[in-house]
């Protein structure tokens, strides 16, 4: 039995949003049917009760004072994009409202 | 989403209310007032030039790495601890993950199943009826850009060709306040939402973590409802009306939304769980994204941030600076300036409880300080469409208005002179006063001279007068007024008539 | 054959050591423009073979060199690397040239800021040669995986450099720099040092700052030095490492002492563990256990006490890895969507943000991008958050643990860096699991946030490639890797009679 199918696939693609072509679907449905069937080993570990880790070291309280810093310039701030406009990031249109 | 527009056939509320028991839930997002944003040193003010408020880590290029502010978290446990809450010894930002151009790393660090603040409550008043609103939760995470949809009608998204982004309001820090589910409200729902929307900005307001101006979208709500058929215990299928922008729209939106479901019910229809638009124009709400496609937005523990663990000192210091809170400053107001609750109503609406107590805290007395703030600088406010606030005169000037008064210095008719002289940009009440000559007649001869005038004019008054009819002193007051320019100490006027008329 | 690699004309720069160049910067005897100019002519010679470089712009180094010398001449002392040229992975962040990470969907990307790694490096006087080749993204084990062309072993140019820093291995190892930097998430720094006969440490996560560098697993991720013995390296990671206001899981406490530890290279009184679940040498090459067997030998002669330790948990680190490493980049990076910065496709006027994301991501990732992205989306759905993402943090948990049992018992533990040597070109190209195995005993330090090192320690009898011995210790104990691979390296160089890359073959004739 497959750990992933193929319909399954196309929804990662999805979310992840990669407009994969069909061939490429296949290949990396295969592919990851392999790869998640390997890692699925995680189960195996006696790992009941045992509390996860989120990060390697166990840091807390972390913080910054609240002091404004130099911003960046808007022309800095739109140097790397594909397409502005007024001073701002232009961008194809948005399909829907989000959250 | 079709069978949701504009086609919905609305039922009355009264009718609604009698089939159909309601239930709310409300999210407020708020947006703290802390100089710099929430993981980086972007300054958050209001109003910016498009993206000058912008850095790597805010615009989310590559490499960039998140650091909290420390402001931002001591605001979101006054926030807690103002509400009721337990603040948790530990728990972990999450990333939530989901594309939207207006994001710039394409998920928002927020908080999942560890918020910071959990189980609080906030008591509210609905026509002398007190509720609890139960919270959830309150947790933090980070606003995002703003996009300005170009090509479309009135700037919509809806057949919109292209968007322009600006990233100045990405990072704002934003607290999220999530209650229970609320119950057993019944018509009054749409009350207790908007009163639960005004005390959460007043308790925010008072412990100075934020603006929370609506208009300016710094206090957002979210709005859940849900409808149960009376008598039934499981309740129905929400919807979520996003982005309530004013107290206003609060109470608007739960009742259109109410008349909506109740209206789809009674025509055997089913409600869409799904995310609704409310407009401010029609008052009523449309739909936007179905939620019936879950989204998966892979939550899970942001590695770059480490987690929090707030000493229980560190929240006793703060606990310990939380100024008196609305509700407890309400009830000694009331006590100590003698309001009915009509009164105190009017006074908390008109936003004068600030400016009255600083205005006795200047020398005032309290009925005073009340009573011109709530009528004639109140009526100043409205014709000028401003906030009391907002009005170019501070306590300490009315309170030095109202001592002149006292001290028999003017009138009431001449302290509005005053007013309006500050108010016009003139100077203080002093400068005021000196420069429009408003201090009283208090040069006896003078008065005495008018008063004798007025008299000879008015012979019939003064017959009436000397036959005992003392009322009718009052039709002189008014000649010597305008003989005087306002000027005349009416109350010394009256008793000089008296005298003179034989009468006293 | 040791002292040849065509460096003649230069004076043999190119072929000193980082500690050497600096002192004859510092003495004046000659001037980091001088340096420079050595190693931009090294690069010009080899590296049409190697391809260790991404981006290499002579005059902008020149003028580097020549702001160092001024600044020397001026009475500064910028520190005890002033003068050195260095190579950087492509994955830091550099105002003045182009930042890929290896990928299609940041060509030409000029990043408005420095990391703190580049920026530190830069304030000491080192002198940025270039950015060096990459798996995109870091996400490899060979650097097939970059957008831009494969990098060569320059012990045998058919053969892989490692990954996914190996652009900066080979940069090293082909003496086109005395220093490099790289990123170390499963393994990326110490499996190309391995396979390429050079130094490479992993440091102590959040010992050396994360700001700038190009995320693919924030948790995991840990910028490192590459150099061609054990003192330059710690030279390098002294002069980047310490605490960073910028990276919120930077470690505030003072830097280990790696170079003096360095230059203590003793192991008198040392206990070592011996990871046993490693030492079994399951599907690896006779040749590399060989070597690694011997270097045990040595360091029990050098006064350790050697002890055989068990790591039962360390068996799932490679499926943990897979899990937890691909979560986090499905996230990290999400942010390349073709909204403010990167590659663009599709957008016609017509199509949606949401479609032109979609195709910019599809046209702009390589293959094993996409994989993991794919899988880490996977791993943190609903549905399959606890039985993956979730299950592999407790063993990271369990992982943590093992260390630390050991710990308690010994001050290093040692494996080999990987199971096996250099392999060619396009062996495992398209089978991830096989490449994935290149890992297999560098992850679990990665797990834990341990110090780890990959000194020489030999050739493989079977195909005469370099093996690596990988040096393990707590959080902080980056001095211990350093003075156990520094005794490792001088006993070894003794025996050799010079380093190990003096047996590398000359890079002019391989390219015949």
């Amino acid at each position: 039995m497959s750990a992933i199918t193929r319909d399954e696939v196309a929804h990662l693609a999805r979310l992840s949003r990669l407009a994969l072509a069909d061939d490429e679907l296949d290949h990396l449905a295969a592919q990851l049917d392999q790869i998640i069937s390997a890692v699925a080993r995680v189960q195996e570990a006696a790992a009941e009760d045992i509390p996860p880790s989120s990060h390697a070291l166990p840091l807390t309280n972390v913080y910054r004072a609240d002091e404004v810093r130099p911003s960046l310039t808007p022309e800095q701030a739109l140097s790397g994009a594909p397409a502005a406009e007024e001073q701002r990031f232009r961008v194809p249109r948005i399909l829907d409202e989000e959250a | 989403m079709t069978e949701s527009a504009s086609t919905d056939t609305l039922m009355p509320y009264d009718e609604a209310l009698e089939k159909y028991e309601p239930v709310l839930g409300i999210e407020t997002h708020i947006e703290l007032g802390t100089a710099s944003k929430m993981f980086c040193g972007c300054p958050t003010g209001f109003g910016a030039e498009p993206n000058t408020q912008v850095c790597p880590v805010c615009l989310g290029l590559p490499g960039a790495l998140p650091v909290t502010n420390r402001a931002a978290i001591e605001g979101i446990i006054k926030i807690g601890l103002a509400l009721n809450c337990d603040i948790v010894e530990w728990c972990r930002f999450a990333r939530k993950n989901y594309f939207y151009p207006d994001m710039p790393k394409n998920f928002q660090i927020s908080q999942y199943d560890e918020p910071l603040c959990v189980d609080g409550h906030l008591d509210v008043q609905v026509e002398g009826e007190t509720y609890r609103i139960e919270i959830e939760r309150v947790h933090m995470e980070e606003d995002t850009g703003k996009s300005l949809h170009v090509g479309g009608a009135t700037g919509r998204i809806h057949g919109a060709d292209h968007s322009l982004v600006d990233y100045n309001r990405a990072g704002i820090p934003l607290v999220e306040i999530v209650t229970k589910p609320i119950t057993a409200t019944g018509e009054k729902a749409p009350l207790v939402a908007r009163a639960y929307a005004t005390e959460l900005r007043e308790l925010v307001r008072s412990l100075g973590v934020s603006d929370v101006r609506m208009e300016q979208g710094s206090m957002r709500c979210d709005v859940n409802v849900s409808l149960m058929p009376r008598g039934a215990s499981e309740w129905g299928t929400r919807t979520e009306t996003k982005n309530v922008n004013s107290l206003r729209s609060v109470e608007r939106s739960v009742r259109s939304e109410i008349e909506r479901q109740a209206g789809v019910l009674d025509a055997g229809g089913r409600i869409v769980q799904e995310t609704r638009h409310f407009h401010e124009d029609t008052g009523a709400t449309t739909s936007g994204r179905s939620k019936e496609e879950a989204q998966d937005y892979r939550y899970f523990p942001e590695p770059d941030l480490v987690p929090m663990a707030p000493p229980r000192e560190w929240v006793e210091e703060l606990r310990a600076t939380l100024p008196e809170l609305p509700a407890a400053r309400r009830a000694r107001v009331q006590r100590e300036w003698r309001l009915s609750d009509m009164e105190l109503r009017d006074v908390v609406n008109a936003g004068a409880l600030d400016l009255i107590e600083e205005t006795i805290a200047a020398g005032a007395d309290a009925g005073a300080a009340r009573k011109w703030w709530m009528n004639e600088l109140s009526r100043r406010a409205t014709e000028q469409g401003a906030e009391l606030a907002e009005l170019p005169i501070t306590p300490a000037q009315v309170a030095r208005v109202q001592e002149m008064i006292t001290a028999g210095e003017l009138n009431d008719k001449l302290a509005r002179q005053v007013f309006a002289g500050v108010l016009a940009g003139e100077g203080t009440p002093d400068e005021v006063v000196a420069a429009r000559g408003l201090k009283i007649v208090s040069d006896e001869g003078e008065l005495v001279a008018i008063i004798d005038q007025v008299i000879a004019d008015n012979p019939d008054v003064a017959d009436k007068v000397r036959g005992g009819k003392v009322n009718a002193v009052g039709a002189l007051i008014g000649p010597i007024m305008k003989a005087t320019g306002g000027k005349a100490d009416a109350g010394r006027a009256r008793q000089l008539i008296l005298e003179r008329l034989g009468a006293s | 054959m040791g002292g040849g690699h065509g460096m003649a004309s230069s004076g043999d720069l190119a072929g000193r050591t980082a500690a050497e160049l600096a002192e004859l910067v510092a003495s004046g005897q000659t001037s980091a423009a001088e340096v420079a100019r050595a190693h931009l002519d090294r690069v010009a010679a080899v590296d049409g073979r190697v391809n260790a470089f991404l981006h290499v712009d002579e005059d902008a180094v020149l003028a580097q060199a020549r702001r160092v010398d001024e600044r020397i001449a001026a009475g500064e002392n910028p520190g005890p690397l002033a003068g050195v040229p260095i190579a950087h992975k492509d994955v830091f962040t550099t105002t003045d040239m182009p930042t890929t990470a290896g990928s299609k969907i940041l060509e030409g990307w000029r990043p408005p800021y420095d990391s703190t790694v580049t920026a530190r490096l830069r304030e000491a006087g080192l002198v940025i040669l270039g950015k060096t080749n990459m798996d995109e993204f870091a996400m490899g084990s060979s650097t097939e995986n970059s957008a831009y062309g494969v990098t060569r072993n320059p012990w045998d140019l058919d053969r892989i450099p490692g990954g996914s820093s190996g652009g900066s291995s080979a940069a090293v190892a082909a003496y086109e720099a005395p220093l490099a930097t790289g990123t170390d998430t499963g393994g990326s720094i110490r499996q190309p040092a391995a396979v390429t006969g050079i130094v490479g440490t992993k440091p102590t996560y959040g010992g050396s700052s994360r700001y700038g560098v190009i995320a693919f697993a924030s948790s995991l991720d840990t910028p490192g030095p590459f150099a061609r013995n054990v003192l330059d390296a710690a030279l390098l990671h002294e002069a980047f490492s310490g605490h960073d206001r910028m990276d919120a899981t930077s470690i505030d406490e003072p830097v280990p002492a790696v170079v003096e530890a360095a230059r203590r290279a003793d192991v008198a009184g040392m206990t070592v563990g011996v990871v046993k679940e490693f030492a079994a040498g399951e599907g690896a090459q006779q040749g590399v256990l060989d070597r690694f067997n011997e270097a045990v030998e040595l360091l029990e002669s050098l006064g350790a006490k050697v002890v055989e330790v068990s790591c039962p948990n360390f068996t799932y680190a490679l499926p943990a890895y897979y899990l937890i490493a691909p979560s986090e980049c499905s996230s990290n990076l999400a942010r390349f969507d073709a909204m403010r910065y990167g590659l663009r496709v599709g957008d016609d006027g017509t199509r949606s943000a949401e479609e032109v994301m979609a195709l910019t991501r599809a046209e702009g990732f390589g293959a094993e991008v996409k994989r993991r992205i794919m899988l880490g989306t996977y791993a943190l759905s609903s549905g399959y958050y606890d039985a993956y993402y979730g299950k592999a943090q407790q063993i990271r948990t369990l992982v943590s643990r093992d260390f630390a049992a050991a710990y308690d018992r010994v001050d290093v533990l040692v494996s080999p860096t990987t199971p096996t040597t250099a392999f060619p070109i396009g062996e495992r190209a398209d089978d991830p699991m096989a490449m994935y195995l290149a890992d297999l005993y560098t992850i679990p330090s990665n797990l834990a946030g341990n110090a780890s090192i990959s000194v020489p320690c030999g050739l493989a009898d079977e195909d005469g490639l370099p093996v690596g011995l990988q040096i393990m210790a707590p959080v902080l104990g980056d001095d211990r890797v350093y003075r156990v691979g520094a005794a490792v390296e001088k006993a070894l160089e003794d025996r050799w009679g010079g380093p190990l890359l003096a047996k590398a073959p000359e890079l002019v004739e391989a390219a015949k």
